[in-house]
């Protein structure tokens, strides 16, 4: 589905990702983990098109992505979320996810002066959208609070259903449980369990948190100074000796 | 009626599911509450201008007053419109004064040359001289907008300067001596009405789905782009609007004072304009135009203290910045109705906010 060839990106003088390459399949759950610094927030940028990599191409169902800007290939069917929390603070929990439903809306500012048929309707169906994915996330009851007074867990929640409200095919969770306890990340491995039953879709995340990682992910990706180091099943890196040599040191 | 017949049909039909009845009831309350909305604002409205058109035949209000009254209402327009840039999407252009000068030059200049009835050419006057603003936003935005904050302040700054140079400068403006015979065309209805016509526009725009999209921006430009939205179009559509609105509200300046003047245009006008903002809140629409409206009296009351004018102007900006207040008039509002918000919010909203503050 997804397929990365050989994507690399240099600062200066400085190469965070690599001759990286990548391949995800429909419907999988794939953990990117590296040490601090190894480039994983760098390939989600890649991914996402907020940097452009310098060489290689990123090619979903065929078609290249690889100089779209970031919105461009949200339309094409990948979303993410952020390792640091970016909901919309001056808005409610509800305004968040309704504003990722923009591309789906089709009224003019005609519609909207006038209060038109289509404009009711459109709202109309926003509005129950919106609420019936806020439900799926256990957040419906807080639908009309700001986004920044809900509890660090419920944001992370939040973020997550605003990138599914952009209807992807691709998801991206950048660090979802940093910062959570264990009552929280065990809650969260729920929901992520949650997402691949209703949406059918495909998820790559990047975790530090291993417990996570090793109960939920079915393929690993490991990587260091922007390489890739080993690949395979949580039980095989568990046991890969370059994984363990990269994370404790030699 | 088709609604109310449909309910008690599905009532009939199906007697057991009341829970199908709730949600149409429901879309009732809502319809109605929009109508209703609707009603109480035009007659507001209708009110307060037959209020002030008596006021005007009965000599109570004279044409000094009427004319505070028109160059408020100018203010307004200008203010709202600033108010989408600024105060919804939150970057600072500090010359808005430039598109109203674009505007008003253009439009006098075609009402002078076209020699058309009154009716037709001054409505295409008002429109070309917002068009060409916007225009020239387009033109301005494409590169600036790239840039943020302090920077894009400077490089409006600098705009709005370039602007009254080039005014100063061309044949056609008739340099520094500006304009004058221009016909007066815009007497106090209609600057009431085309007042109210962007102020209801603007309304629906930031209630609208592009709305949405702007605040996004405001709040966070990274995460709007990653949910697909192009923050690059958003950011050069709310700028273009502005500017078509302060050339529209320029149109009417013109027509009403009939002589313009590269040196009404400057540098403090903007920063008049955006004081009005500031002071009204960012983001809030209604805020602005309070706004406007306290310091257009405000500013008649302190004719006499004038040269002291621009030190409460930063003083009152400064105080505001430091008190970090959402506006004064949104502090009114809420300290007035806050013994009523809590009862008609569930589930701790107003408990949670108060709790921030």
């Amino acid at each position: 589905m997804l397929e990365v060839s050989k994507i690399s990106v240099t600062f200066g003088g400085i190469k965070p990702v690599d001759e990286f390459d990548l391949k995800l399949n429909k419907g999988e759950l794939v953990g990117l983990i590296g040490p601090n610094g190894a480039g994983k927030t760098t390939v989600f940028n890649l991914l996402t098109g907020v940097y452009t990599p310098s060489h290689g191409t990123i090619k979903l169902d065929g078609k290249n992505l690889t100089r779209l800007k970031p919105h461009q290939i949200v339309k094409k069917g990948i979303t993410r979320t952020f390792q640091n929390i970016r909901l919309f603070k001056s808005m409610t929990v509800i305004e968040n996810v309704k504003v990722a439903f923009n591309n789906q809306l089709h009224y003019s500012l005609y519609d909207r002066i006038f209060n038109t048929v289509k404009y009711n309707k459109q709202e109309k169906w926003l509005h129950k959208e919106a609420m019936s994915l806020l439900k799926i996330f256990d957040l419906d009851n807080e639908a009309n609070e700001l986004s920044t007074n809900l509890p660090y867990g419920k944001q992370r929640k939040l973020e997550i259903a605003r990138a599914l409200a952009c209807k992807p095919k691709i998801l991206l969770l950048d660090e979802p449980a940093a910062g959570m306890n264990p009552n929280e990340t065990n809650e969260l491995m729920e929901t992520i369990r949650l997402i691949r039953n209703k949406f059918d879709i495909t998820i790559l995340l990047i975790e530090h948190d291993m417990r996570l990682v090793m109960a939920i992910c079915e393929r690993l990706v490991v990587i260091e100074y922007g390489k890739i180091i080993a690949e395979g099943t949580p039980e095989e890196i568990s046991k890969n000796l370059k994984v363990i040599a990269a994370y404790l040191g030699e | 009626m088709k609604k109310l017949v449909n309910q008690v049909n599905s009532k009939l039909i199906n007697p057991a599911k009341e829970k199908v009845v709730d949600p149409i009831n429901l879309r009732i309350k809502k319809q109605n509450k929009s109508m209703q909305r609707f009603i109480y604002a035009s007659l507001t409205i209708g009110f307060v201008y037959i209020l002030l058109i008596l006021g005007m035949l009965t000599g109570l209000i004279d044409s000094y007053l009427s004319g505070i009254i028109v160059s408020i209402m100018i203010n307004i327009i200008m203010a709202v419109s600033l108010a989408l840039v600024t105060g919804y999407l939150g970057e600072l252009v500090l010359g808005h004064a430039g598109f109203m000068a674009v505007g008003a030059y253009t439009a006098a200049i075609l009402t002078m040359q076209l020699n058309l009835p009154m009716i037709i050419e001054f409505p295409i006057a008002i429109i070309c001289g917002g068009l060409l603003s916007s225009l020239v936003g387009i033109i301005i935005g494409i590169p600036a907008l790239r840039l943020r904050g302090d920077y894009l302040g400077i490089i409006t700054l600098g705009f709005g300067e370039i602007i009254r140079i080039i005014l100063n400068n061309l044949d056609i403006t008739n340099g520094a001596r500006g304009l004058s015979g221009i016909p007066h065309y815009s007497n106090f209805s209609v600057t009431f009405f085309v007042t109210i016509i962007v102020i209801v526009i603007l309304y629906k725009l930031i209630s609208s789905k592009t709305g949405r999209a702007i605040v996004a921006i405001r709040d966070n430009e990274i995460a709007t782009d990653c949910i697909g939205i192009s923050t690059f179009f958003y950011k050069t559509l709310a700028f273009s609007c502005a500017a078509f609105f302060a050339g529209v509200a320029g149109g009417l300046y013109a027509h009403y004072h009939t002589v313009l003047n590269p040196v009404s245009f400057g540098f403090m006008q903007s920063i008049e304009v955006l004081i009005i903002v500031v002071l009204g809140g960012m983001g809030n629409l209604f805020g602005t135009i309070i706004a406007a409206v306290i310091l257009g009296i405000l500013n008649e009351l302190l004719r006499s203290f004038s040269e002291y004018r621009m030190i409460m102007y930063s003083l009152i900006l400064i105080i505001m910045m430091i008190c970090k207040a959402k506006g004064i008039t949104l502090a009114i509002i809420k300290s007035k109705f806050a013994n009523r918000s809590p009862k008609k919010s569930k589930g701790g909203k107003s408990d949670a906010r108060s709790f921030k503050n």
